[in-house]
């Protein structure tokens, strides 16, 4: 089975300042890969690479072994993205919203998805609301039903934690959880991160610090974090 | 034919962001009726005038109010990052670029829809007929196209406002000349074969920009 996505000797440059260099990762299929790092190790730089918003220096990037530059339409149809920032149109109305996104994605009997993903997201009395009269939580829920809108089988998450509260996180993960899927996300907490996914990278100073090939105790991943202060 | 949908979907998202919002379209309305009240005043309206002036009073007008709504219409997209929701969408950058050019190009024909009996009012111009339209839509595509194009660059500039006339005005400027001076050949009497060299100009600069704007648009909305 081909890996859901591998990346080869990734760079990423900023002028003379260099966010990745030679990053190498694959993403198993239906594995939950968590990328944790120190602020400026180049997690984001590296999601946004993956998500195609940003263009990679040099290296490669596939996804189920086919290329963003012959097959994108393809490759993007299968990869939501749940970002800092919500994708969202403050003037529009979360049905709105979520209906634009639908016809964007050509989502089949959209109106039923919609509805389905307001109501599991405790969105549904706030439909016609504009997303602009939303608190930061209702926005990121309404991201996360953005997201899973044409039910994805790549998702890449970076912080999508961040602003929900307990309730709203568990039912991410149910989502998440109605079918076999790859995710990669990033995780500000280390226990949160763990407790989610299967396999873990550390990145520090836009390099690959540690990448065990299998789950490894809380302890190793917390010490090899610690490790990677020092080279940040 | 994918990208005319996708552009389609985007299009009708602005136009619908706009019904909600109303806040561009009453902006640009209301800074171009003054602008060419403000000129009504200084100019007065005789004839002798109107020929004159009104033209280049007209199209400067819309110029500047293009400005207002071209710098809106990729605001709205960089708040709360849209533009990569719109990335990350399974269609190509081409389909965002038009579906933005599209969405400009009906916000700036309906100024004018509304401004243009204003402007025949004050300056005692009969502006409707079939030349002036063609010269209105062509002048309207160009100034569109470019618009849309420098806008999307602005918008990750710091001085955004500052940028985009920067930007702007000296590449539209072949557009501006064309259309006020087809405006006045028209407004004087003239035969359509007359004006037939700047409708050749305003045709020729929205060809190549329409284009050119399309196949590099990729290139600036990418990090």
């Amino acid at each position: 089975m081909k890996n859901s996505i591998e990346v080869t000797n990734l760079c990423r440059n900023f002028g003379s300042f260099e966010a990745l260099k030679n990053v190498s990762l694959v993403a198993r299929p239906n594995e939950t890969l968590a990328i944790f790092g120190h602020n400026g190790a180049g997690k984001t730089t590296l999601l946004k690479i993956l998500s195609t918003v940003m263009k990679a220096t040099s290296g490669n990037v596939l996804y189920g072994g086919l290329d963003m530059q012959k097959d994108p339409e393809k490759i993007l149809s299968n990869i939501g993205v749940i970002s800092h920032r919500s994708f969202l149109y403050s003037s529009l109305t979360a049905l709105d919203n979520l209906t634009f996104y639908a016809r964007l994605y050509s989502v089949p009997d959209r109106n039923v998805r919609i509805k389905h993903l307001l109501t599991a997201m405790g969105l549904r009395t706030r439909m016609y609301d504009k997303v602009g009269t939303f608190s930061r939580g209702m926005q990121q829920r309404l991201s996360i039903a953005r997201a899973l809108l044409h039910d994805p089988g790549i998702i890449l998450m970076d912080e999508p934690e961040s602003g929900l509260d307990n309730k709203a996180s568990e039912t991410l993960w149910q989502l998440l959880n109605e079918k076999k899927r790859t995710i990669i996300l990033t995780h500000h907490n280390l226990e949160r991160g763990y407790a989610v996914a299967n396999r873990f990278i550390i990145l520090a100073r836009g390099s690959v610090f540690f990448a065990p090939d299998n789950k490894c105790p809380l302890a190793e991943l917390e010490a090899a974090y610690s490790a990677s202060l020092e080279v940040a | 034919m994918k990208d005319l949908s996708d552009a389609f979907i985007i299009a009708s998202k602005d136009i619908l962001t706009e019904i909600r919002n109303r806040e561009v379209l009453s902006s640009v309305v209301v800074f171009a009726v003054l602008v060419i009240i403000i000129f009504n005043f200084a100019f007065g309206s005789s004839e002798r005038a109107a020929g004159l002036v009104a033209p280049g009073i007209l199209w400067a007008t819309f110029a500047f109010a293009g400005i207002l709504a071209f710098n809106r219409s990729f605001v709205m997209e960089k708040e709360e990052d849209c533009i990569e929701g719109l990335m990350t969408a399974p269609i190509s950058r081409e389909a965002i670029y038009l579906g933005k050019f599209f969405g400009n190009t009906f916000f700036i024909l309906l100024v004018q829809l509304i401004v243009i009996p204003v402007f025949s009012l004050l300056f005692n111009i009969n502006f409707f007929n079939l030349e002036l339209l063609a010269i209105t839509i062509l002048a309207t595509l160009g100034f569109s196209s470019t618009g849309t194009l420098f806008a999307a660059m602005a918008v990750n500039t710091r001085a955004r406002e500052l940028v985009l006339p920067i930007l702007f005005f000296p590449i539209v400027s072949p557009v501006i000349i064309g259309a006020v001076n087809a405006s006045a050949l028209v407004l004087e009497g003239q035969s359509f074969a007359a004006i037939n060299q700047w409708i050749g100009i305003l045709v020729a600069f929205d060809a190549i920009f329409i284009v050119a704007s399309y196949l590099i648009f990729s290139f600036i909305i990418e990090e």
